[in-house]
């Protein structure tokens, strides 16, 4: 196990203050950046899969800084609170949704030594962590004192209870394969040549074995189910509730909470990839260096799950419900079964 | 995912049921228009390829108008505002004088009109027609306001009527009379590329193409509208070869092709 490596902040800093302030700062400023490229991303992605341009006059090339512009327009818009609202619970809510999936990426690995903290439970983190963010949500539905809020924030509610089972018995199965939680070392396992003496090309990645493939798509429904996303965006769903919980939100804190939604798909893209992809382990002859192997995975899930929303229409709520419980739950019990009976073999 | 059936792809039958294969094919759909060039007009930057006929704005062409007064009564909106006066006419051969109908103003508020197009529909001589033009978007509401100079000047653009349909009774020749126009009232007045109708000075002698007769008695207007020009064949069949070439409709190709001969001969003749 090579829980032992440090990272390249640590090696290069020696006063524990500064290394905590740079790491903060590059994790802060990864969350900042990232996100906003995946909105990006799906502006621009939305509209060619609808034979549209998308944003195109903002920054002058093909609208690149129109998220910088929406940027710019949330800060100036007025922030109303609901007279009937909690003002506490309703301003705390975006920082409790948004705050999570800040800190979900201090444990995520981009390179051999660029981490920020190698957690021994690195995985069970990054699940725990991830389930606080609806915490969030609920209180911005309750907060509000508006039906459709609160009929929002109970669905995100009862969907993270339904989707979190099986992303957890998905990535279960994962650690039980590999034998750590943590990411570095979940990584590292899959560096080596999946079959010895066929070129060594194809490199041992998790979704290579058939059954982790399945498990790939245990935990990227899941995850999209977590992030309700399209097409499991029933909390959100305009059509029946207005925006959920978001639905009396203005300003800054609307705009928090769709940062929250863009760094989940960041996040649980970092997750998937290292997960299942190997991370920042590349393919064997191909010299990219880890960090863009790493970005690179990270970028394609995002568009598979941009992609996603510009497919498939919302599905209904108790088509969600049933989803989970009928189907992705005993397939991921059977995926653990099957992983501990070949791990033992 | 609520019973057996969902997901299955429609139309197969059922017989060979694929899973996710519906789900596969709706990515397909997606990816395929991703990749395929956006249909998106730039409008600032570019202009957008609109129909020939496009109904933008409402032209007038005023050596057309008789001052009938029909439009304004029509229009639902009260948005057209005339103002003519009487003027008598000493035909060149000499007879008893005639009086003419001069039009002093003819404006319409474009704030109010709501471009149902019956002035257009009423109009008896062919002097109101539908420009394509319609970049005419103003900061203050009065700027939509506009007299009959400014509506002359949209009847460039404005297609040729279409031609008759097979089978339909030819168009009758303009009676042309050598007394300057006597019997003017009574000849029907030839819709054959109106908008380019010329009128001729109120002294000269008629001229012998085939000009509406009661043109000779009309003086010219303040603004000279545009002579007659022929369209220009060549570029009448260029432009249709290319239209019919990218796939265009044939009726819309047809209209793009007379609109861009217009335009070159006019061109050609240096409007």
């Amino acid at each position: 196990m090579l829980a032992q490596a440090t990272s390249i902040v640590d090696s290069t800093f020696s006063n524990f203050w500064l290394v905590l302030i740079v790491k903060a700062a590059v994790v802060v400023g990864f969350f900042l950046v990232a996100p906003m490229m995946v909105g990006y991303a799906e502006h621009k992605t939305l509209a060619h899969m609808q034979s549209r341009l998308g944003p195109m006059e903002a920054g002058k090339f093909h609208g690149w800084a129109q998220l910088v512009a929406d940027g710019v327009k949330f800060i100036q818009k007025e922030d109303i609170i609901p007279k009937a609202a909690d003002p506490v619970v309703f301003t705390m809510a975006p920082a409790v949704a948004m705050i999570p999936y800040i800190v979900l990426f201090v444990v995520i690995p981009f390179g051999p030594t660029i981490w920020a903290l190698n957690l021994d439970v690195g995985v069970f983190f990054a699940l725990a962590i991830t389930g606080v963010s609806v915490i969030g949500v609920l209180m911005a539905g309750w907060a509000s004192a508006n039906k459709f809020s609160l009929i929002g924030a109970i669905r995100a509610a009862a969907q993270l209870i339904a989707y979190e089972l099986p992303l957890i018995l998905a990535t279960a199965a994962i650690v039980m394969q590999v034998g750590s939680m943590s990411m570095v070392d979940i990584v590292e396992a899959q560096g080596e040549p999946l079959f010895t003496g066929l070129g060594d090309i194809l490199p041992a990645w998790n979704i290579f074995y058939p059954w982790q493939a399945l498990g790939f798509i245990i935990f990227m429904t899941a995850a999209l189910a977590e992030l309700t996303r399209p097409p499991f965006d029933m909390p959100v769903a305009d059509s029946e509730i207005i925006f959920g919980a978001y639905t009396e939100y203005t300003g800054l804190k609307f705009a928090f909470f769709l940062l929250a939604e863009y760094g989940g798909i960041v996040a649980l893209s970092a997750l998937a990839s290292i997960l299942y992809l190997g991370g920042y382990e590349g393919i064997a002859g191909i010299p990219i260096p880890p960090p863009i192997w790493m970005l690179a995975k990270i970028g394609a899930l995002s568009f598979f799950i941009i992609w996603l929303r510009a497919t498939y229409p919302r599905l209904r709520e108790d088509q969600l419900q049933r989803f989970a419980w009928v189907v992705l739950i005993p397939l991921a019990l059977a995926l653990v079964l099957v992983t501990a009976v070949i791990k033992v073999l | 995912m609520t019973d057996e059936t969902n997901g299955r792809p429609e139309g197969d039958g059922g017989s060979s049921f694929k899973p996710g294969f519906g789900l596969l094919k709706g990515l397909g759909v997606t990816l395929k228009h991703a990749l395929k060039p956006a249909i998106t007009q730039q409008y600032p930057h570019e202009k957008p390829d609109l129909p020939p006929r496009t109904r933008g704005v409402i032209a007038l062409k005023e050596a057309n108008c008789t001052v009938c007064y029909m439009c304004s009564r029509e229009c639902p909106d009260w948005c057209i505002y005339i103002d003519a006066h009487k003027e008598s006419h000493e035909p060149a051969s000499g007879g008893k004088s005639r009086s003419v109908k001069i039009l002093d103003k003819f404006d319409i508020d474009f704030a109010l009109c709501m471009y149902c197009g019956i002035c257009v529909e009423v109009c008896p001589f062919d002097a109101l027609f539908w420009s394509p033009e319609f970049e005419y978007a103003e900061y203050e509401i009065a700027g939509l306001y506009h007299d009959k100079e400014k509506l002359e000047e949209w009847t460039t653009g404005v297609l040729p009527p279409p031609a008759l349909e097979e089978g339909a009774e030819p168009e009758p020749e303009p009676e042309v009379d050598e007394h300057g126009g006597a019997e003017a009232s009574a000849a029907p007045i030839p819709s054959v590329s109106a908008p380019v109708i010329v009128a001729a000075p109120a002294s000269a002698p008629a001229p012998p193409t085939a000009l509406a007769p009661e043109a000779a008695a009309v003086p010219p207007p303040a603004s000279a509208p545009a002579p007659h020009v022929e369209p220009d064949q060549e570029t009448h069949d260029r432009v249709l070869a290319e239209e019919l070439a990218k796939g265009t409709d044939a009726r819309v190709a047809e209209g793009k092709a007379k609109r861009a001969a217009m335009m070159a001969a006019r061109k050609k003749a240096g409007l």
